[in-house]
C-alpha cells in the first residue's frame, strides 16, 4: 500500500510539474500575474510529492519488502540498517529519484528565497526548473519506475553490490547530485535571463549564492568520492582519470569559472554574455555527467544494470536541453546589454585568464573522455585514454593558472599595477623558491618536478596568507589595529584565502604522495616484518571472522617504531559475500600526521605465506584535507552579508529596483 | 591602449592558449593512447612494436600458475587463440578463472605479454564492457545471465 502510494505520488509530482513547466512561464510573456502564481505553490508541492515518494521507497527498504523488484534486487533482510537506508539510492531507480528529489528541493528553495526577485524572473526560473523536472520525472516513470512489483514476492533478497556497502554511499551521491543538480539553478537562471532579454548585476547577484551552494557541495562530492576509492579499491590510488571521475571533474571546472566569472558581472557588470554561457555550460556537462553514468555507455561501480531504451531517453534529454539553451542563447544573447571593458592588466583581467584556462582544461577533460565512445562508435576502433594524455594536456595547462592565482587578488580592480603585485608577493615568492632548492637538496636531481610542484603549493599557499595579511594592513597598523581591521573585512576576502589555500594544500599533497610514496608487494608469513615510511611492519597472523552478511580473514599487523617498540595495530581483510559471491578487499590504514601506511592483502601464495602490498603514502591526506579548506572558504563566501542583503529589495511600489547602473 | 587594442590583445592571448592546448591534445591522442585487442586480433607487428596496449578476453581456465612470491602467470583467450601472460603483483577482487578480464602492458622480446596492470573495471557480471562486445561479436559468449 505504501508502496502504491508512493507511485502515485510520483505520478501527482510529474502531472503537476508539468503545469508548472508551463503556465509561469506564459504568464511571464502576457503579464498575467495569477498565472505566474501558480509557480510557488507547485514548487513546493512537487517536494513534497517527490519526498513522499523517496520516503515510501525507503521504507520498503528498510521494512525489507521483498515483493518490490527494487527491493528484491538490492537488498538482503541481514543487511546492517545503515545500508538498507542507504541502498535505497545504491541503485540506477532510487539514484534518479534522489536525483529529482534534490532538484525538486532545490527548486522549492528558489520558490522560498525568492521573494525579492522580480516577478517575471521568478516565474519563469521556476518554470525552467519544472521544464528539468518534468523532463527526468517522465524518465522514472516511464523506463525506471522503482515500486514495480514481483509476484510471487521472493523470500530473500539478492544484496547489495559489496562495494558499495560502506559509509561512503552514505555521503557521496547525496553530496554530488546536490553539486551536480544545485546548478540547475545557475543553468534556469541563465534561461530565464535570455527568454527576458535582460540581465544585469543584480541577475548576478542572485546567482552567486546558487553557484556557490552547488560547488561547495559538488566539491565535498568529488573529495568524497576520492578518498571513497582510495580505501576501498584496495589499490591505493585516488584518482584513475576513469571518465565516471571526469563525469563530475567537469562541471567542477566549468562551475569554478562561473563562480569568477559572475564576480565579474556582480562587481563590474562586464561579462555578462559570457557569464550566461557559461551558467548553460556548466548545468550541460552536469547532464552528461548524468549521461555517461546513467547510460551505460560506459562499464563501473556506478553503472547499475541498464537497458538500451534508458541511454536513448537521456539522451534525448540531454540533445534537448542543451542544444536548446544554446540555440536560445544564439538567439538572444544580443539582446542583452553588452557589458564594460577594461584593462587587461587589472582584477578583472585576472578573472578572464581564470576563466579562459578553467574552461580550456575542461575542455580537454571532455575531449579525453569522449574520444574514445566517439571512435568506437564511428569506427570500431576501442582505445582508452587514461593518465598519460591527461598528464600531458591537463597538467601542463593547470600550471599557468595556478602560478597566476596569488596575483589575482591583489590587482585592484579597473586598471591594475603587476609590479607593485608582484613587489608585494616577494616574500612569498622567495620562500617558496628556498622550498624547491630545499627538495632538490634533500632529493637530488631526480625530485626536480617534485621540487618545483611542492614550491608550486607553498607559492599558492603563502600567496592567500600574503594577500589577507596586506587586507589586514600589515606593517601599517599594531597588531590590535590589524586584529580589528581583519575583523571589519567582508567575509568573502575570507573565503577567498581559505578556497585558495585549500587548492594549494591539494597540490601539495597530491605532489608529495605521487612522487614520494613507496611500494612493496612482497610474500609474508607471520613473524616477518619489512620497512615502510620509518616504521616496521610486522605480520602477526590470520583470523577468520564472521559478519552479518559476509565472512572475512582478517590479516593481523603491528607497527614497530625504529627502537622496535610496537605502536599500534592494523588490520587489513579480505571479505567474501556469500550472496553475490563477490570479494572485497577491507585495506589497513593508519594515518601518521598527514600521511598514511596503507596495507592491502592478496591471495594466498603457494609456500604457507600471503601476498601483501604495502604503501607509504606521504602527505596523502592533504589531498582531501584541501578539499575540506576550500569548501570551508566557500561557505565563507556564503555567509558573506553583502551577498544575503545587496540584491536589491522590493520597493514600496512592488516593482524591484533598478540595478547598478549598466554600463 | 586604445579599444580595439585591447580587445584585441584579449582576443589574441585566448586563441593562442587554445592552440596550445589544441596542440597537445592532437599530440596526446597520437602517442598516450591505448589500443584494444582480442587475442585472435593480435598482428605480428603489435609483438614487434613492443607499443602498449590492452589485451581482454577471458582467463583461461586452469591457466593460472602461481610462481615465486608475488609473480604469477595465466592465458588470456578469446576461444580462438590464447596469449600467455605473466604479471608481479597483486590481482584484483574480481580475477576468477573463465571470467573477463581486461589488461595492460606490452609484448617483450621473444613473445611473451608482460602486464603491468590487471584492471578491475568490472560491473557485478564480471564482464568487461569491451570484452563482452568483442566476445558477442565472435559468437563465443552470449551475455550474462542477469542481462
Amino acid at each position: 500500500m505504501t508502496v502504491e502510494l508512493g507511485h502515485f505520488a510520483l505520478v501527482l509530482a510529474l502531472a503537476l510539474s508539468i503545469i508548472q513547466a508551463v503556465l509561469p512561464v506564459l504568464g511571464a510573456r502576457r503579464n498575467d500575474d495569477r498565472m505566474m502564481a501558480v509557480a510557488v505553490p507547485a514548487s513546493f508541492t512537487v517536494f513534497a510529492l517527490i519526498a513522499l515518494s523517496f520516503a515510501a521507497l525507503t521504507s520498503a527498504h528498510v521494512l525489507s519488502d521483498f515483493s518490490v523488484q527494487n527491493v528484491f534486487e538490492n537488498s538482503h533482510s541481514q543487511k546492517p540498517l545503515l545500508y538498507k537506508f542507504t541502498g535505497v539510492w545504491g541503485n540506477h531507480e532510487g539514484s534518479m529519484l534522489l536525483w529529482v528529489l534534490i532538484l525538486s528541493f532545490f527548486t522549492a528553495l528558489v520558490a522560498f528565497f525568492g521573494n525579492n526577485l522580480p516577478p517575471t524572473l521568478k516565474a519563469n526560473v521556476l518554470g525552467v526548473q519544472a521544464w528539468i523536472g518534468s523532463a527526468f520525472l517522465l524518465f522514472i516513470v516511464g523506463t525506471s519506475n522503482p515500486f514495480a512489483r514481483l509476484n510471487p514476492a521472493p523470500i530473500e533478497g539478492q544484496d547489495l553490490n559489496p562495494i558499495l556497502q560502506d559509509i561512503g554511499l552514505a555521503i557521496h551521491p547525496p553530496m554530488l547530485y546536490l553539486g551536480y543538480v544545485g546548478f540547475s539553478v545557475c543553468f534556469s537562471f541563465a534561461v530565464a535571463a535570455l527568454i527576458d532579454g535582460r540581465i544585469d548585476a543584480a541577475w548576478a547577484r542572485w546567482v552567486r549564492p546558487w553557484t556557490l551552494t552547488a560547488w561547495i557541495f559538488l566539491t565535498g562530492g568529488i573529495a568524497m568520492g576520492s578518498y571513497w576509492a582510495y580505501y576501498e579499491l584496495g589499490w591505493g590510488g585516488w584518482w584513475f582519470w576513469d571518465p565516471v571521475e571526469n563525469a563530475s571533474f567537469m562541471p567542477w571546472l566549468a562551475g569554478t569559472a562561473l563562480l569568477h566569472s559572475a564576480l565579474v558581472m556582480e562587481k563590474r557588470s562586464a561579462l555578462k554574455i559570457w557569464t550566461v554561457l557559461l551558467a548553460i555550460l556548466t548545468f550541460s556537462l552536469s547532464l552528461l555527467g548524468t549521461f555517461l553514468v546513467r547510460s551505460g555507455v560506459l562499464t563501473s561501480v556506478h553503472t547499475f544494470a541498464t537497458d538500451p531504451g534508458r541511454g536513448l531517453f537521456i539522451l534525448a534529454i540531454l540533445v534537448l536541453f542543451i542544444g536548446g539553451s544554446l540555440a536560445l542563447f544564439a538567439w538572444r544573447a544580443q539582446t542583452l546589454a553588452p557589458g564594460g571593458l577594461f584593462q587587461p592588466i587589472s582584477r578583472e583581467g585576472a578573472l578572464v585568464f581564470n576563466n579562459l584556462f578553467l574552461t580550456t582544461a575542461a575542455a580537454t577533460v571532455l575531449i579525453g573522455t569522449l574520444y574514445p565512445l566517439l571512435l568506437e562508435s564511428l569506427t570500431g576502433e576501442k582505445i582508452s585514454v587514461g593518465a598519460p594524455f591527461f598528464n600531458l594536456t591537463f597538467g601542463p595547462l593547470m600550471i599557468p593558472l595556478l602560478a597566476a592565482v596569488p596575483f589575482g587578488p591583489l590587482l585592484a580592480w579597473k586598471r591594475g599595477d603587476i609590479l607593485a603585485v608582484a613587489q608585494r608577493l616577494m616574500t612569498a615568492f622567495f620562500v617558496a623558491l628556498l622550498v624547491v632548492a630545499f627538495v632538490l637538496y634533500k632529493t637530488s636531481a631526480s625530485g626536480v618536478l617534485a621540487a618545483f610542484g611542492i614550491g608550486l603549493a607553498v607559492w599558492l599557499m603563502l600567496g592567500a596568507v600574503t594577500d589577507l595579511s596586506l587586507k589586514a594592513g600589515i606593517g601599517k597598523t599594531s597588531l590590535r589595529g590589524m586584529a580589528q581591521r581583519i575583523m571589519g573585512l567582508p567575509r568573502s576576502v575570507f573565503g577567498t584565502t581559505f578556497a585558495h589555500f585549500g587548492l594549494g594544500i591539494t597540490l601539495l599533497g597530491i605532489v608529495a604522495t605521487t612522487t614520494f610514496a613507496t611500494e612493496s608487494v612482497l610474500v609474508m608469513k607471520p613473524g616477518d616484518g619489512i620497512r615502510a615510511g620509518g616504521y616496521t611492519l610486522r605480520f602477526d597472523r590470520v583470523d577468520a571472522v564472521k559478519g552479518s552478511n559476509y565472512t572475512e580473514d582478517q590479516g593481523k599487523f603491528t607497527i614497530l617504531n625504529d627502537e622496535g617498540q610496537p605502536v599500534t595495530d592494523l588490520v587489513s581483510a579480505k571479505r567474501f559475500f556469500p550472496v553475490r559471491k563477490m570479494q572485497t578487499t577491507e585495506a589497513g590504514i593508519k594515518t601518521f600526521m598527514f600521511s598514511q601506511l596503507y596495507v592491502s592483502l592478496g591471495d594466498a601464495a603457494k609456500d604457507g605465506g600471503i601476498v601483501v602490498r604495502i604503501w607509504w603514502k606521504p602527505l596523502v591526506t592533504l589531498i582531501w584535507l584541501g578539499g575540506v579548506v576550500m569548501m570551508i572558504g566557500g561557505g565563507m563566501s556564503l555567509l558573506d552579508r553583502r551577498l544575503r542583503i545587496g540584491a536589491p529589495a522590493k520597493s514600496k511600489l512592488g516593482k524591484p529596483r533598478p540595478a547598478r547602473a549598466i554600463s | 591602449m586604445t579599444r580595439k587594442q585591447k580587445r584585441l590583445s584579449v582576443i589574441g592571448g585566448g586563441l593562442f592558449v587554445l592552440a596550445v592546448a589544441a596542440a597537445l591534445v592532437l599530440f596526446a591522442l597520437q602517442q598516450k593512447i591505448a589500443f584494444f585487442r582480442m587475442p585472435s586480433d593480435i598482428q605480428t607487428s603489435d609483438v614487434e612494436s613492443e607499443s602498449r596496449f590492452r589485451l581482454g578476453g577471458l582467463v583461461e581456465k586452469g591457466s593460472v600458475v602461481r610462481g615465486d612470491g608475488t609473480r604469477i602467470s595465466f592465458s588470456v583467450t578469446d576461444h580462438v587463440k590464447s596469449v600467455p601472460v605473466t604479471y608481479d603483483g597483486i590481482l584484483p577482487d574480481l580475477f576468477r578463472e573463465d571470467q573477463g578480464v581486461v589488461i595492460e602492458g606490452k609484448f617483450m622480446p621473444g613473445g611473451a605479454f608482460v602486464a603491468d596492470s590487471v584492471l578491475a573495471k568490472h560491473d557485478e557480471n564480471y564482464m568487461p564492457k569491451e570484452v563482452a562486445d568483442s566476445l558477442k561479436a565472435k559468437g563465443v559468449w552470449q551475455g550474462g545471465s542477469k542481462q
